[in-house]
């Protein structure tokens, strides 16, 4: 479970920032504009971002920076946005990530 | 196609430097960086550096940063956020894709004059059973989570690896509210200065050497850690496990540089382990093999903030003596000072490896294709 650190010995108090709601799986929760979304998602304890496609593994916050993709999670419909490099706006809907995401049709 | 002077790809203390030391001798510059906001990892560096007076000891990594960002707009150096260089063409071509995931990317082909490869480093990872649960992360995540996003990663926490990196986030996640369970190092000694270290161990929290990580257990997220004690040939040894109970578990073990953009391009290349893997070849101005393309900071070998700052100075002066803003004697004057600090910054104990390696570097460099 994470936990905001609003005191900081060095940092002092956090930049104050607007409050907004976000949806994650169809439940909602509060977050800061601008942050980034995977910082919302660990302050509320959600720690799994995606299943993987084989074997339906939990992945989560792996690297922080937007490297290694674990905490790609679909951000409006979009899959694969990396959640650790991408910031909250007000109204997002999240949902965790199966495999791939759901896939477009490109044939049909 | 947009056509730049000079293209730095990373705006981290190297790519800032060399930005700033060309723009300021009179160059067009542009950064390209992949964040929100330049300054690489120094915004996370809430701690003071370390060396003498000359190599800003006492000052802490993030005031390094603000005045890097104040000295870049002040020299009129052009920032591109959000911008990953994703790809370096024949004919000294940046290919840039803009923007953040959720938004529609815009790709751009930028062509310079001379380019600066500032792209850093990223984390190592240690397999063990377990690995990919939630929970497992390299310790620069953790240090991003507590000191950039202000969100603690967890609240009980094992540190693999005690080098600077391991000592140093360890205490940061504790001045952060978390508790940091213990610190395990596989080698008979701790890896980083004694000074961070004892920082941890004057609050109670242990650092076990000859100590290292088994399994991380948990269904769909850590809630334990298995350590053992290794023996000579780095085996566990039966009966030495312990379980603890952690919600998080950080992998400090090392980086290694990120040379992809450098390969990519054709720059000769040398692989040593000191310096974190393969390498570009670079002489004393910090140019590749490929004529003016240079490199600076961590991909040219994992060092730490300072030597990329200095790095970057070198790379900036001479592009700015090759672009015809200041001659090759004044040029010559400026880079001996800053070569001075470097050589500074890699003497002693935690030094000496790193001087050899950079020497072997450019003396490769010689060799492989000669010049200066």
């Amino acid at each position: 479970m994470g936990v905001r650190v609003e005191e900081h010995v060095i940092l002092g108090e956090p930049e104050q920032k607007k409050l907004v709601t976000i949806t994650v799986d169809g439940k909602e929760i509060q977050a800061r504009e601008g942050e980034n979304i995977l910082a919302a998602l660990v302050a509320c304890g959600i720690i799994v971002n995606r299943y993987t496609e084989k074997r339906n593994e939990p992945r989560g916050l792996f690297c922080g920076i937007g490297q290694c993709t674990d905490c790609a999670m679909i951000v409006n419909g979009k899959p694969n946005v990396r959640t650790c490099v991408t910031p909250v706006k007000a109204g997002m809907v999240i949902e965790t990530q199966y495999g791939v995401g759901k896939k477009v049709a490109v044939n049909d | 196609m947009i056509k730049k002077e000079v293209v730095v790809i990373g705006g981290g203390p190297s790519g800032m430097a060399a930005a700033i030391e060309a723009a300021k001798r009179g160059a067009e510059v542009l950064v390209i960086d992949s964040n929100q906001k330049a300054g690489g990892q120094l915004f996370k560096q809430i701690h003071k550096f370390f060396g003498s007076s000359a190599h800003r000891a006492g000052v802490r990594g993030i005031d390094i940063g603000n005045e890097l960002l104040t000295e870049a707009k002040e020299n009129g150096v052009e920032i591109w956020l959000n911008s990953i260089a994703i790809g370096l063409f024949a004919g000294k071509t940046v290919a840039v894709e803009i923007g953040t995931d959720d938004e529609e990317k815009q790709v751009v082909t930028v062509q310079a004059e001379k380019i600066v490869i500032a792209s850093g480093a990223s984390e190592n990872v240690v397999r063990f059973k377990g690995w990919t649960l939630p929970g497992v992360m390299g310790a620069g995540a953790a240090q991003t989570m507590v000191n950039i996003n202000r969100v603690l990663p967890g609240k009980r926490i094992l540190m693999i690896g005690t080098g600077n990196v391991g000592l140093i986030v360890s205490y940061q996640l504790m001045q952060g509210g978390a508790d940091v369970v213990a610190l395990v190092e596989a080698a008979p000694k701790i890896g980083g200065y004694a000074v961070h270290a004892s920082k941890i161990t004057r609050a109670g929290v242990p650092i076990k050497t000859r100590y290292t990580v088994v399994e991380a257990r948990g269904e769909s997220r850590v809630e334990q850690a298995v350590i053992g004690q290794v023996d000579e040939n780095w085996q566990i040894i039966p009966g030495t496990e312990e379980v603890l109970d952690v919600d998080a578990i950080c992998i400090a073990a090392g980086l290694k540089p990120l040379t992809e953009l450098a390969m990519m391009y054709g720059c000769r290349m040398d692989f040593d382990p000191v310096l974190g893997g393969w390498i570009p070849l670079h002489n004393h101005n910090m140019e590749t093999s490929c004529e003016g393309i240079y490199v600076a900071g961590d991909i040219t070998g994992v060092e730490e903030a300072n030597t990329a700052l200095e790095e970057g100075r070198l790379a900036g002066i001479d592009i700015a003596e090759k672009c015809g803003y200041i001659s090759e004697a004044d040029s010559e004057a400026e880079k001996a000072k800053v070569w001075e600090r470097l050589d500074g910054l890699r003497l002693g104990p935690h030094g000496e490896a790193r001087m050899q390696a950079k020497l072997h570097q450019i003396n490769q460099f010689k060799e492989a294709v000669g010049g200066e």
